[in-house]
């Protein structure tokens, strides 16, 4: 085990020159994917870099802090409307994304105070309640989903040499890899040590300073600014939103990339959002049979790999560094 | 007796400012079930401090309230910890003011590793501080610093209780409060625990100590609580206590020469002292 010797070691991301050469590469493979591949994957490319967002600050939530929200979905859709509105009135993507996020948050904290009281179970009741309640609020009024028309929201032109996919490609490209940076950083930060004090055994950590009503609701709004964000994203994406696409299932969505992911895991967050993405694709022709998938696979993932993708990857890691000897 | 107790106390507590006063403090649980009932009790600086009792004296939830972990309790009465009242503040401004406190299951980041613990007890520290108070932590348990890497919940338990007060250790206590700290430990492993105490005690640290190892905690305890049903019935220097009769009797297993029950009635006979 390599010890870390000083503290500008221990603020670097990548401590190793080789995972670096790794990541790099991955990054460029990555960043060339429109040249070798066809439109019809670079926009399932964007969908996971959208999801990402989203699933990292689930993951926060989940995997770091340990509370359990079901209402995820809530907040995506008070996101993408709020996106949508204010794209509506002429307000510039950038900053109708950025409001999309804050006031996901808002909302966030407060549906972070129920989890000053309540745990586990109990939590995820609360939560799942504001999710079904924000869903049938945005269903029943014509003036905040805008009717049966839905809205309708002015998408991206296209930028320079790149048609309407890269386009899109590259602006969720750089806008997921900047979360993706941000949760690196939340995470190795005195706040990510006082999500998981919390996390695991919340009396120790009030004992030691941690003061839970701050961190928990912090926890919350970061993790529902996230999902807002994406929200926003997805709004801009797809050019016009309904209610019905922020129902329960997209809840779903959200735990089974956190969990098939690996909990607690940054990288987790990314494979698992591809996982949520690419499987529907792939049976796109039996769309029945996606709920079914997702339960087995978090009962595999549960029994037989309960650090999820990323922990598999680990382990493959640890194996070929110890190869042949163990 | 109790005047012994009396002078001598006077004479410590012209020693040594009060560190930790609570007055009359009453907790309840559910809003009707008193486990703590009128409670008093002081605590000077620098020397370490033993409250035994019985089971459900409300030894524990002595502890709890002092660290604030008791939502809106005490209910009635006041402590104060060096002149400013600290009851009813929220848990993280108790562990602020320099009380930390150790739990009976000892409160451990179980999934992380050793040094994850101990970083997690560093939380909003900075400065070269940090540095010498973790070296102060691996020269008295040398053993973590060995075991670095290994998982929180894989330690035995004498490490465990080791990880817990070094954890504590790194949050600079001005009073420490242990609960139980020889609970389900071989005795050599308790004594060398408590040897560790004595060493945190000669830095100045105040220790305050519950334990229903009588033996033990009489060994470095400066000055003793006897709790009964939520109250002090009996104080005293280690010593005093040790030559009570009622204490020899009931908590250090000695004079009982006559019928095993002779111990249950005098204490039934002595409940209300």
């Amino acid at each position: 085990m390599d010890l870390i010797q000083s503290y500008s070691e221990e603020l670097k991301l990548i401590r190793k020159p080789w995972t670096k050469v790794w990541v790099w590469g991955l990054v460029l493979a990555v960043f060339l994917l429109p040249t070798y591949t066809t439109d019809a994957v670079v926009y399932i490319a964007t969908m996971v870099f959208m999801l990402t967002v989203g699933v990292l600050g689930q993951n926060l939530l989940i995997g770091f802090t340990g509370q359990i929200s079901f209402g995820q979905a809530g907040f995506l859709a008070i996101g993408a409307f709020t996106f949508g509105h204010l794209s509506m009135l002429g307000v510039p993507w950038a900053l109708a994304l950025v409001a999309a996020g804050v006031m996901a948050g808002i909302f966030g904290f407060l549906v972070g105070f129920p989890s000053l009281r309540l745990k586990g179970p109990y939590l995820a009741i609360a939560t799942l309640g504001f999710g079904v309640a924000v869903y049938q609020i945005f269903a029943n009024s014509p003036v905040l989903s805008g009717g049966r028309m839905g809205l309708t929201i002015q998408k991206l032109e296209e930028f320079w040499f790149l048609n309407m996919e890269q386009t899109y490609f590259y602006l969720y490209f750089i806008i997921a890899g900047l979360f993706v940076l941000l949760t690196y950083n939340i995470v190795s930060s005195y706040m990510g040590r006082a999500f998981i004090a919390i996390r695991d055994n919340d009396i120790a950590a009030e004992v030691l300073g941690v003061s839970l009503t701050r961190y928990k609701l912090l926890s919350f709004a970061i993790s529902s600014f996230y999902v807002g964000v994406q929200g926003g994203m997805l709004a801009l994406l797809l050019g016009y939103l309904e209610p019905n696409m922020f129902t329960f299932l997209t809840t779903i969505d959200f735990l089974v990339a956190v969990i098939v992911g690996g909990l607690a895991l940054v990288e987790g967050s990314i494979l698992g959002a591809a996982f949520v993405v690419i499987i529907p694709q792939l049976l796109s022709e039996y769309k029945e049979a996606v709920p079914f998938i997702y339960g087995v696979a978090i009962i595999l993932v549960l029994i037989f790999q309960p650090l999820g993708l990323a922990g598999m990857w680990l382990k493959m890691r640890l194996y070929f560094r110890h190869w042949p000897f163990r | 007796m109790s005047q012994v107790a009396e002078t001598g106390r006077e004479q410590l507590a012209a020693d040594k400012p009060p560190l930790l006063k609570i007055a009359n403090i009453e907790t309840l649980y559910f809003d009707r079930i008193y486990a703590l009932h009128g409670l008093t009790l002081t605590i000077r600086e620098k020397e370490i401090f033993a409250v035994l009792g019985p089971n459900g004296a409300g030894k524990t939830t002595l502890l709890k309230t002092v660290a604030g972990l008791l939502k809106d309790q005490p209910n009635k009465g006041t402590i104060e910890f060096e002149g400013r009242r600290i009851h009813r503040l929220a848990p993280e401004r108790i562990s602020g003011r320099g009380i930390v406190f150790v739990p009976e299951d000892r409160g451990l980041f179980r999934e992380l590793t050793v040094k994850e613990n101990l970083e997690i007890g560093c939380w909003g520290r900075r400065g070269k501080e940090v540095k010498d108070d973790l070296e102060f932590v691996y020269e008295l348990f040398p053993i973590l610093a060995e075991r670095g890497e290994q998982q929180a919940e894989t330690l035995s338990g004498g490490q465990q209780q080791m990880l817990a007060i070094a954890r504590a250790l790194l949050r600079r206590p001005k009073l420490l409060m242990l609960d139980e700290p020889s609970l389900g430990l071989a005795p050599l492993v308790a004594r060398s625990v408590y040897d560790a105490l004595v060493k945190i005690a000669e830095i100045g640290t105040t220790i305050l100590l519950v334990e229903q190892n009588a033996k033990l905690a009489f060994s470095i305890a400066d000055y003793g609580y006897i709790m009964e049903a939520g109250r002090i019935v009996l104080e005293g220097t280690s010593a005093e206590l040790q030559e009570n009769e009622d204490v020899q009797e009931l908590y250090l297993g000695l004079g009982g020469d006559e019928d095993s029950s002779k111990g249950w009635r005098l204490y039934k006979k002595r409940r209300t002292w």
